[in-house]
């Protein structure tokens, strides 16, 4: 193990580095980005891509990452290859090589857990954001009061086949029966490792601390078992900080040793490789951080939707596996129902070509859209991705179960679940990555898209990445946060502007919010927004108007309905976006009132040529 | 021209579908677990014989053994009437707690024959498994064996027409081949379906209706390959929506494969003419769709008999997307449509949606020059 530690005969980071090399191993394709030292800044140089060969007939890794650094060899003519092929030279002598390389990966299908638990709103919401913090899918939350008897369980283990097992259950010194009877459970189904035979599957108890001598029994034969601090000590108490450590730490010990040319792979990085969405949620953390505020993400992808949120420096992600726009683009129809993709289209549609249409873009996914009707139709799903995914995040983002320790085990189980902590109004960032997001041919298309989606209220910054390299930004800060940051500023982080939104509902037409804006040039702006408009106002990337803003009553900006604010907002590629259509905002249920407003909307942010 | 163009342009090739009238076929069958392979190289196989077996262990169930017997946990030892490792029979009586001189008797009866795995004194369940169950895998296609695959399985290979479809459900099928409609645009509608076609892979064209399905079933087809699915009888079909494009375990007893597509879209001619070409004869077939890494797509495999006589036509073997190669749009506004390559410009240009993207010029069947994203092209394997 190499955790993040740099081994002194590889890279150079306590020397003066110039040169960092970190790629992605995707799925799909593996991303090489180049950085460099220029002057005292670090700044990205250039990227190099190539499709992963984790499949057959290549299987191995390494070949896909030597084929996207051998472009960046082309594009730069900087040698970074060793002369055998074999290697990532280092350190930089001069003349070639890198001083770090480091490296993400989700080729496979990422890292697959199962999660065990006594009770599915308390010990096993706990293990589920641990694992889904590390960067992993979570394949099913067994739990005692999950509804399926032990026979149907067992079935359901046997069948999926995990990279990984966390188990947790009980507090500390309390009954020791049903953790120790779902661990029963988990070792009457055998599972069997996803990636192949021969090796134990990877399982980490964090439950109650008098049961780890019957998950010894139970599993030290047949499984690599790791015995952590309980996860719950108490009701009260959540330590998920050590459970994820430990997720990491046994997928690179036994899930990515096991995939195919990893073990070269990771003789070749400096420090540990990381699952891609962990390195994209440290990278959301780098921004909460710097800008010192609260952040939600999201990477919205081809299969799946991660969301993150930084509220009061809690990280948690959530992964909507099957929320996603090309492989699963189907299934978010499915999801959210054929009407709300429809609801968000400015033209007439006919539902069944409507549906075929997307079900051709899931079975044909590389494919792009020619039209700007066929563009408006991809947006429209992404919204409803973004929309659902942030809900699934709701119910992962929840305040603890079970902190009033007066109550009994039993009235824990009564109440019902708990109100998320998610609310727009206190988060001043919003950022998106993700393909469509960063490959929309306007900028101002990805702001909408995530303003619909999310719906930020009061006054919010919105970002998205520029190229896609936020898991390498991730992993990077791991070693030299200030060189990750300075690439993020600089190169990553698109500014798209700033979203002043007062939540409440009022009627059309009707006085909702009057704002005076100090433009940067001295010249002052004053805009009387009514009730369902939207308005675009110019404000550059690195240009900060001075707002005043005064809601009407029954409108809250951020401190209370009917009170003014003042506040900042930040300039962007997009600008300074007065959005007076509500929150939450409601379409119009008369398709061809909604179909106007619509174009409405697209005239005021100069989204698409609908002409 | 950047190198990085240079490279894309080199390698601008889509590879589409296969409609090939002859390919060699190759198909790696293995158990999930280590066994007894039953063939050797060189064997001919026909479509469905076993080429090797194992068992797997049976599915276990949870016995409640303490609170059965109504007795702690830790004493469940002492009321089990077998131990670990034993075999039991189903019915047999495998715990039996008595008090109060027999006024309380509770017993635990084998819900089937197997064998106890491991009784807890923590938490007073015992773990029953049931026998092996045996496992094999047999050959799917006509062929010969040509590579063994130690302890687990083979290789067969064989010359087939092969038909790769875009989408498809339902698991590995056999039945000879049977065009039921006259044109490749014709909808397979109940009416097509006639009692012969029992047992039979049923070629249709535009698609297929969820009330025709039905009638497939009630005669026993065992495969039905149309060009386009529309959504709603896919539902029909299915009972439910598909959302991801992983498919293959369905239960269903019909596998069904699209060769173009979502919608009402004739099957290519060229596809059309291969199954007519080839009608009569056995074919494997297979609905497995998984659209990933590792794409899967599903097929129709007709092998041919050892030294029958192909009359081949001018097959063309493109590896790579140049002027004059064959292609098919799949993207609107010119979905489903037949092309040929005209030009393929170097520089990223806009397309209407607005989009910078590497194109490609295309001359349709009526002649019409248009340019598409290099995305949105399949090349064409005649």
């Amino acid at each position: 193990m190499k955790h993040m530690t740099i081994t002194e005969n590889q890279g150079n980071p306590s020397k003066e580095m110039k040169y960092i090399l970190v790629t992605d191993v995707g799925s799909t394709t593996t991303k090489a980005r180049f950085f460099a030292k220029k002057g005292n800044e670090w700044r990205f140089i250039i990227s190099g891509e190539a499709p992963t060969t984790v499949e057959k007939p290549y299987e191995d890794v390494t070949m896909g990452v030597l084929n996207a650094v051998r472009e960046i060899e082309e594009l730069t003519g900087h040698k970074i290859i060793s002369d055998a092929n074999d290697n990532i030279l280092r350190p930089y002598d001069g003349e070639k090589g890198v001083d770090l390389y480091c490296t993400t990966s989700s080729a496979g299908g990422g890292l697959q857990m199962m999660v065990g638990g006594v009770v599915k709103e308390i010990t096993a919401a706990s293990a589920n954001r641990a694992v889904l913090g590390a960067g992993s899918i979570v394949m099913d939350i067994l739990t005692m009061d999950d509804g399926r008897v032990p026979h149907e369980k067992i079935t359901r283990i046997k069948n999926l086949r995990p990279d990984m097992i966390l188990l947790a259950g009980g507090t500390d010194g309390g009954t020791v029966k049903h953790v120790a009877s779902m661990a029963e459970i988990f070792y009457a189904a055998k599972p069997k490792p996803r990636l192949g035979e021969g090796y134990r599957l990877p399982m980490i108890y964090a439950g109650n601390i008098d049961v780890q001598a019957h998950i010894r029994k139970l599993f030290e034969k047949d499984f690599a078992l790791l015995i952590i601090d309980n996860i719950r000590p108490t009701l009260n108490i959540e330590r998920i900080e050590h459970a994820r450590r430990a997720v990491h730490e046994l997928f690179m010990e036994h899930v990515m040793s096991h995939a195919p040319g990893y073990l070269k792979l990771m003789k070749w990085t400096d420090i540990d490789i990381m699952p891609t969405p962990a390195g994209e949620g440290i990278a959301m953390q780098l921004i909460a951080n710097e800008l010192n505020t609260n952040v939600l993400g999201v990477g919205l992808g081809g299969a799946t939707t991660n969301v993150y949120s930084i509220y009061d420096k809690r990280f948690v992600r959530s992964v909507s596996a099957n929320l996603g726009m090309s492989y699963s683009i189907s299934n978010v129809c499915k999801e959210t129902g054929i009407n709300n993709i429809l609801r968000w289209l400015p033209f007439e549609k006919n539902i069944g070509e409507l549906q075929s249409e997307i079900k051709n873009k899931m079975i044909r996914p590389t494919t792009i859209p020619q039209t700007i009707d066929d563009l408006i139709i991809e947006h429209a799903v992404a919204r409803e991705a973004l929309r659902l995914g942030l809900e699934h995040h709701k119910t992962i983002a929840t305040r603890l179960k079970g902190i009033n320790v007066e109550r009994t085990v039993g009235d824990l189980l009564d109440q019902g679940l708990e109100d998320t902590y998610i609310d727009l109004m206190n988060f001043s960032v919003i950022c998106g990555t993700g393909g469509l997001l960063s490959h929309a041919p306007k900028r101002a298309q990805t702001l909408l898209i995530l303003t619909d989606a999310f719906q930020p209220e009061g006054v919010t910054r919105l970002f998205q990445d520029s190229v896609f390299m936020m898991p390498h930004l991730g992993v990077l800060s791991t070693v030299d946060s200030k060189a990750a940051w300075q690439i993020f500023d600089k190169d990553c982080l698109v500014h798209l502007g700033t979203v002043v939104a007062p939540k409440g509902q009022s009627r059309q037409g009707t006085e909702v919010m009057d704002i005076k804006i100090a433009m940067p040039d001295g010249t002052t702006l004053r805009e009387n927004m009514r009730f369902g408009e939207i308005k675009r106002i110019s404000l550059g990337i690195d240009e900060v108007a001075e707002i005043e803003i005064a809601p009407s009553r029954g409108m809250d900006i951020g401190v209370g309905i009917g009170k003014p604010l003042k506040d900042k907002a930040h300039g962007g590629e997009v600008g300074l976006i007065l959005d007076a259509r509500g929150r939450p905002l409601v379409l119009p249920e008369i398709p061809r009132e909604r179909m106007n407003k619509l174009q409405e909307w697209n005239r005021n942010m100069g989204l698409y040529d609908l002409e | 021209m950047t190198k990085t163009e240079e490279k894309n342009m080199a390698h601008a090739y889509t590879p589409g579908l296969k409609i090939k009238k002859v390919e060699t076929v190759r198909k790696e069958r293995v158990l999930p677990i280590e066994g007894e392979v039953l063939v050797k190289v060189g064997d001919r196989v026909d479509f469905q014989t076993t080429l090797a077996h194992t068992e797997i262990p049976g599915d276990a169930e949870i016995l409640n053994v303490n609170e059965i017997l109504g007795i702690d946990p830790g004493a469940v030892f002492d009321y089990m009437l077998k131990k670990e490792g034993e075999q039991f029979e189903e019915g047999e009586m495998l715990g039996k707690y008595t008090a109060f001189w027999g006024l309380v008797k509770n017993y635990v009866y084998a819900p089937f024959s197997g064998i106890i795995e491991s009784v807890s004194g923590l938490t007073g369940q015992v773990i029953i498994r049931q026998n092996n169950i045996a496992l094999e895998i047999d050959s799917y296609i006509r062929g010969k064996i040509v590579e063994i695959i130690p302890s687990k399985g083979a290789v067969v290979e064989t010359q087939a027409a092969l038909v790769q479809g875009i989408f498809g459900f339902g698991g590995e099928n056999h039945g000879d081949i049977t065009i039921a409609v006259s044109s490749p645009s014709e909808l397979l509608k109940e009416d097509n379906i006639k009692a012969e076609h029992k047992g039979k892979v049923i070629i249709g064209g535009s698609g297929v209706t969820s009330t025709a399905y039905k009638k497939a079933l009630e005669i026993g087809v065992t495969g039905i390959v149309v060009g386009g699915m529309n959504v709603e009888d896919l539902i029909g079909i299915l009972g439910e929506d598909i959302g991801v494009a992983i498919t293959g375990e369905e239960n269903v007893k019909i596998t069904v494969i699209a060769t173009e597509g979502f919608g009402a879209l004739p099957m290519s001619d060229r596809t059309f003419n291969l199954f007519k070409e080839v009608e009569g004869k056995m074919s494997a077939i297979n609905g497995a769709t998984q659209i990933r890494a590792g794409v899967l797509r599903p097929e129709i495999i007709v092998p041919y008999d050892e030294g029958e006589s192909i009359t081949l036509y001018d097959e063309r073997f493109s590896d790579g997307m140049a002027q004059g190669s064959l292609v098919r749009i799949i993207r609107a506004p010119y979905f489903g449509e037949i092309a040929k390559v005209a030009g393929l410009p170097v520089n990223l240009q806009k397309v209407q949606s607005g989009s910078k993207v590497r194109v490609i010029e295309v001359e349709l069947e009526d002649g019409r020059i248009v340019t598409v994203p290099r995305a949105n092209v399949e090349i064409i394997e005649e």
